[in-house]
């Protein structure tokens, strides 16, 4: 170290100790979060006997995509053989209704919640926000003879309904939220105008709230697509999606792990929510911290 | 319509109770019905299927001798604890790292918060891979030259919940993070200005102003996600399987394995009204201060 520091001004905030313990601990702790990512998508693209080497952290010495075409076509999800597509196109069954169902009854919801207000209204909302922390677990069974008495416990629409029900309190508590902070006067003038409950709703209110659609959607997205517990007990063996086959893969296949196809697997499961946080980021924050947002 | 000067008051609004009627049956039936059914039938002698055989608290009485239910009331209860704690001090410390005008803050919230996006199955899957002892971590570490490494958490059943804890911990910390991240952003700059101009140091600063300033957000963080630690099921699942043997195993398993693979139905419905129960207790307390605030 030489004393050339003492010449000129110093540099505002360069480097002082602060700093780069600040830096350091950032910078830990993001390796620690990259490392599942980085030895998923290492040990996708290995063979197998490179694995039995042991170095799991290893870069491969020679890439193979085969692991992600025999994930996606014909590895082995309980009786079948048919890969991960059937899955992937179940979960997509599931999740396109679920996501159309869930928002248009919740934002009607919010909607008459904020400006619609009926007699009894904030108790059935209290309710419903208070009912989203009982845990699922509470609520089967009786779920269970529910869907069955209507003919759809097993089936694609028996999901669909499970996954309605249990998205009305986020989202609608988002709609609501984001309603009243509109304006007053823009309602009272639609009302001076004629307009309606479903005119105001669909000439004023939803053109007017593109953004908040677009959090919901990445909220149920997301929400449907990383569910287990519902698909697999509501959905049906033929209507399993992407989740419980892949654990199905992972984790009952007879005879030889094979943690390349696993891991090409769960990036193939992870991959959708995955590309939708990295598209979506200040959506998706502002989604999940709707949840954490009192009404 | 039948007497339009006096318009009935069941009628009026009509269309806004007609879009309210899904939330209505939703809250009517499921969350305040379903849970209702449960709490009942948990007092029956069902086995297979619910019958109307009441027993009193001979279910609970079976559930509290069951090896495997204390066994993972013990595990979520551990696994709670130290989840939450460890979640909301490393999430608070992260996010007031990112608090100090840091360059890459976006890239640094990117990489916290992408665990988030996924789901249980998924971060169960990776971090057993991860801890595989023949081929995982352990391995790759002794490969290095370190023979003697030991680092095989989820094959033992004294250290599995360990596992679960680290795939958890990394699944949700980023969650709370932005959450701690939002509330210090709500922070006025003015109180900042006056510890400076005060001379107190800014860890004092945290600790004994801006902390006990973030108690909501700090109180909100905490039901969200031990209200989600208690239903902990699709992690272990993916992970363990709830092994070794009945190392880790949770009550939200308990629940999903009595009812669908046993046929017990009794038992399950006894143990989630013990998990409903557990809910409450956190709820209770939340609500109460929640309203109290409201009122006052």
């Amino acid at each position: 170290m030489t004393t050339m520091e003492a010449i000129g001004p110093r540099p505002k905030r360069a480097l002082d100790p602060a700093r780069i313990m600040i830096y350091s601990v950032l910078i830990v702790a993001a390796l620690y979060y990259l490392l599942p990512l980085y030895v998923m998508v290492m040990t996708s693209l290995k063979g197998m006997p490179e694995i039995r080497l042991g170095n799991i952290f290893a870069p491969p010495v020679e890439v193979t995509f085969e692991p992600w075409i025999k994930a996606w076509d014909t590895a082995c999800t309980g009786l079948y053989c048919e890969g991960l597509k059937v899955g992937f196109w179940n979960s997509v069954q599931i999740l396109i209704p679920s996501v159309i169902i869930s928002i248009a009854i919740a934002s009607v919801n919010g909607y008459a919640l904020s400006f619609w207000r009926f007699r009894g209204a904030e108790v059935f909302f209290t309710i419903l926000i208070f009912g989203s922390f009982i845990p699922y677990q509470v609520m089967l069974y009786p779920l269970v003879i529910i869907t069955r008495e209507l003919g759809i416990f097993g089936s694609l629409a028996g999901v669909i309904f499970i996954h309605t029900i249990f998205g009305m309190p986020i989202l609608t508590l988002l709609f609501r939220n984001y309603f009243a902070s509109l304006p007053q006067e823009l309602f009272k003038a639609a009302r001076v105008d004629g307009a309606g409950f479903w005119g105001v709703f669909l000439k004023i209110m939803v053109p007017m709230s593109p953004p908040i659609f677009v959090v919901a959607i990445i909220l149920q997205v997301t929400g449907i697509w990383n569910d287990f517990l519902f698909g697999v007990i509501f959905a049906g063996t033929q209507n399993f999606p992407m989740t419980v086959q892949l654990n199905n893969i992972v984790n009952t296949t007879q005879g030889v792990k094979e943690y390349n196809v696993n891991m090409a697997a769960t990036i193939l499961t992870g991959g959708v929510p995955l590309l939708i946080y990295f598209l979506s980021g200040k959506y998706f924050v502002r989604g999940i911290a709707a949840g954490a947002v009192k009404g | 319509m039948a007497n339009q000067d006096r318009p009935n008051p069941y009628f009026r609004n009509m269309n806004a109770k007609v879009a309210a009627t899904p939330m209505i049956l939703t809250t009517m039936i499921v969350f305040v019905g379903c849970s209702l059914w449960t709490v009942i039938y948990s007092f029956s002698a069902s086995r297979a299927l619910p019958v109307n055989e009441f027993v009193g608290f001979a279910q609970y009485d079976r559930l509290f001798n069951t090896s495997r239910w204390n066994k993972s009331v013990e595990n979520i209860a551990f696994y709670g604890i130290f989840s939450l704690v460890f979640s909301l001090v490393v999430g608070f410390v992260l996010a007031a790292f990112m608090d100090q005008k840091i360059r890459f803050e976006n890239t640094f919230r990117t990489i916290y918060l992408y665990p988030f996006a996924l789901s249980f199955i998924v971060t169960g899957v990776v971090w057993q891979w991860i801890l595989n002892p023949t081929l995982g971590l352990q391995e790759a570490v002794r490969n290095l030259g370190w023979e003697s490494f030991t680092f095989d958490l989820i094959a033992d059943r004294d250290t599995v919940i360990y596992a679960l804890l680290i795939a958890g911990i990394w699944q949700g910390t980023g969650f709370v993070m932005a959450l701690m991240l939002a509330g210090l952003r709500a922070v006025d700059d003015e109180i900042w200005k006056a510890a400076r101009v005060d001379g107190i140091p800014k860890w004092k600063t945290y600790i004994f102003v801006v902390i006990p300033m973030m108690r909501g957000v700090f109180v909100t963080t905490l039901v969200i996600i031990a209200s989600g630690i208690v239903r902990l099921y699709d992690l272990v699942v993916a992970m363990t399987a709830g092994g070794p043997g009945i190392a880790s195993e949770v009550p939200a398993k308990y629940v999903y394995d009595f009812m669908f693979a046993r046929a017990n139905v009794g038992q399950a419905l006894a143990a989630s009204t013990v998990m409903l129960t557990t809910v409450l207790i956190i709820l209770i307390p939340w609500i109460y201060l929640e309203y109290g605030k409201k009122k006052g």
